[in-house]
């Protein structure tokens, strides 16, 4: 065995980008609030009442769903939220 | 090497090359030559300055197989070459005539100290043959190689084996796969997980290169999409990759499908299972506490990896039931929890042991949940024979079972045995399976001793959203 003390990298070598979370808006007046339904159970109740009560503000409401909450985001999904939107709420717990 | 003249490696060892020293001391004297002795720089001794090339470096660069070997160089190219004694051959290289009137006409040589294995990989990585690209990590003299592991995040909280290019190269020799062929994008990062990194993540396991093969089955089928890798890791339940191996492979590179087949003490199960597990995390950058989420988790995180008894079964191997041939060499991904015990001391008929592996699988996760996740049933020995003695074979327990995983919703609906999981109450008057039927396999393992078969339940109900078993042959 030679030069045990050289050693391959197992990883991909790649640094995934990092990206901070936007800051939270002072205000949700004039924006367009994304409520994203990732499609677990009973999410949906809890973000009608959120769209609910957005509405009754006069805040703008898109709704979104994912086909599924095992799989990351359909990038159409995720595009149309960042043209159409500035903030996203989402249901994440059952 | 001269640009014009006679090169000859030879080696003290060889009693070819000791049967041709007179004839290349002449050779010496009367057309030049310049000796590399493999073995021993005071060999022939007849000739002076024999060059020193026990380090094989100048054999390396020639490619020398076989000792003696004899090249003439021209123009500083090589222009002809031979290798052993072949008094004609010699003669139209050297262009000298009557060379060894005393020898046989023929007289074969021996191999060459540089193709020794080991000895040739050193000179492969010396020479920066090994065609491998990973990154170098160079770590101190001082530093101790295992630590240096940990400290760089490497390992799954096990000691790992040191990935030396050495290592990984004599991994990379158990495929014929190229080691920059890509198998998939790894989630979570979705980065390229080619075999060599693979191969990097399996000498860290501990594998052998015989179990290459394997491991790179297990990683086709955990990256396709039906097996839904980014789910499994971040989901919250208990999950990781299960695999089960079939065909005779399993017996040849030594797995276990026998006494304590889900447990430990055997290598290729062991280390193929970690082998899977590292490569997720170290490539995708699967982490737990960062994108792996589990609640608990399952010791199985650490290796779940087994050999279905296919020899000793009265049933045709699982991979008939996913699709392939008898006999074929195979491995399937499955992503499971630990494993739940079904045992029945007592049955003496198909039945009975159908209502007991009936009555354990309907508790997986909750008696209330139906549909529960998939199910894979991991038939013993001694309950395979009553079952098969009772005149069932696979196709009749599997359909004997859903009949039996199938009850009223209304007996499982909110409030049912006191507990407030339960079913949609819209299903009133309706039946529900516990699993679809597709989501209920059957393996057969374990020693010949024992009525205990096992449980291994997954993460959700069959679904193409969501995780699904996946089987790829394997290729050498």
């Amino acid at each position: 065995m030679t030069s045990d003390n050289i050693l391959l990298d197992p990883t991909s070598e790649r640094q995934a980008p990092h990206r901070e979370r936007l800051g939270r808006p002072k205000s949700l007046e004039g924006l367009t609030v994304a409520v994203l339904d990732i499609s677990k159970p009973r999410g949906d109740v809890f973000l009608d009442r959120v769209a609910d009560r957005l509405g009754e503000h006069g805040i703008a409401v898109k709704r979104y769903r994912k086909p599924t909450v095992a799989r990351p985001a359909p990038l159409d999904i995720q595009q149309a939220i960042t043209d159409e939107c500035d903030v996203v709420v989402e249901g994440l717990a059952d | 090497m001269p640009e014009n003249g006679l090169v000859a490696v030879v080696k003290r060892d060889c009693p070819t090359c000791v049967m041709v020293a007179p004839v290349l001391e002449r050779l010496a004297r009367e057309t030049g030559l310049t000796v590399y002795s493999q073995d021993d720089p005071g060999f022939p001794e007849t000739i002076a300055d024999v060059a020193d090339d026990t380090a094989l470096d100048e054999s390396y660069r020639l490619g020398v197989e076989i000792v003696p070997t004899i090249v003439r160089f021209e123009g500083g190219a090589e222009a002809a070459r031979t290798y052993g004694w072949d008094r004609a051959a010699w003669e139209g290289i050297t262009g000298l005539a009557d060379l060894g009137p005393d020898l046989p006409a023929v007289k074969p040589g021996c191999g060459g100290l540089n193709q020794e294995p080991d000895r040739l990989a050193e000179l492969r990585i010396r020479h920066g043959d090994t065609g491998i690209g990973s990154r170098r990590v160079e770590i101190g003299v001082k530093e101790d190689p295992i630590e240096a592991c940990y400290e760089r995040g490497w390992t799954d909280g096990l000691p790992v084996v040191p990935p030396t290019e050495a290592r990984v190269l004599a991994m990379l020799d158990g495929t014929s796969r190229k080691p920059d062929e890509v198998l998939g994008a790894m989630p979570p990062n979705l980065d390229p997980c080619t075999v060599e990194k693979v191969a990097i993540n399996a000498v860290m396991a501990g594998c052998k290169p015989d179990y290459m093969p394997v491991l790179l089955a297990a990683m086709e089928a955990v990256l396709d999409d039906d097996f839904c890798l980014h789910g499994v890791l971040a989901t919250t339940r208990y999950v990781g990759p299960v695999v089960i191996v079939n065909g005779p492979v399993a017996r040849r590179i030594g797995m276990n499908s026998g006494v304590n087949a889900l447990g430990q003490g055997n290598r290729a199960n062991a280390t193929i299972g970690r082998a899977v597990q590292l490569a997720i995390r170290n490539i995708g950058g699967g982490k737990p506490g960062e994108i792996d989420r589990a609640t608990l988790g399952t010791p199985g995180k650490y290796t779940f990896c087994f050999a279905e008894d296919e020899e000793n079964s009265a049933w045709t191997p699982f991979t008939v039931d996913r699709g392939l041939k008898a006999g074929t060499d195979a491995v399937t991904v499955f992503a499971g929890n630990g494993l739940q015990g079904t045992s029945d001391e007592r049955a003496r008929t198909p039945e009975e042991l159908a209502a007991t592996f009936a009555t354990s699988i309907r508790a997986v996760d909750n008696i209330n949940k139906f549909p529960a996740p998939d199910v894979i049933l991991v038939i013993c020995p001694e309950h395979q024979r009553t079952i098969a003695e009772g005149g069932w074979d696979k196709a009749r327990l599997h359909a004997e079972l859903l009949e039996r995983l199938t009850v009223p919703a209304d007996s499982v609906m909110p409030g049912a045995h006191g507990i407030a999981e339960g079913v949609s109450r819209k299903l009133a008057g309706k039946t529900v399976c516990k699993v679809p039927p597709e989501g209920l396999m059957i393996v057969r393992a374990g020693g010949g001793a024992g009525k205990f078969s096992g449980i291994i339940s997954g993460w959700t109900p069959s679904n193409p959203n969501y995780s699904r078993a996946v089987t790829k042959e394997v290729t050498f």
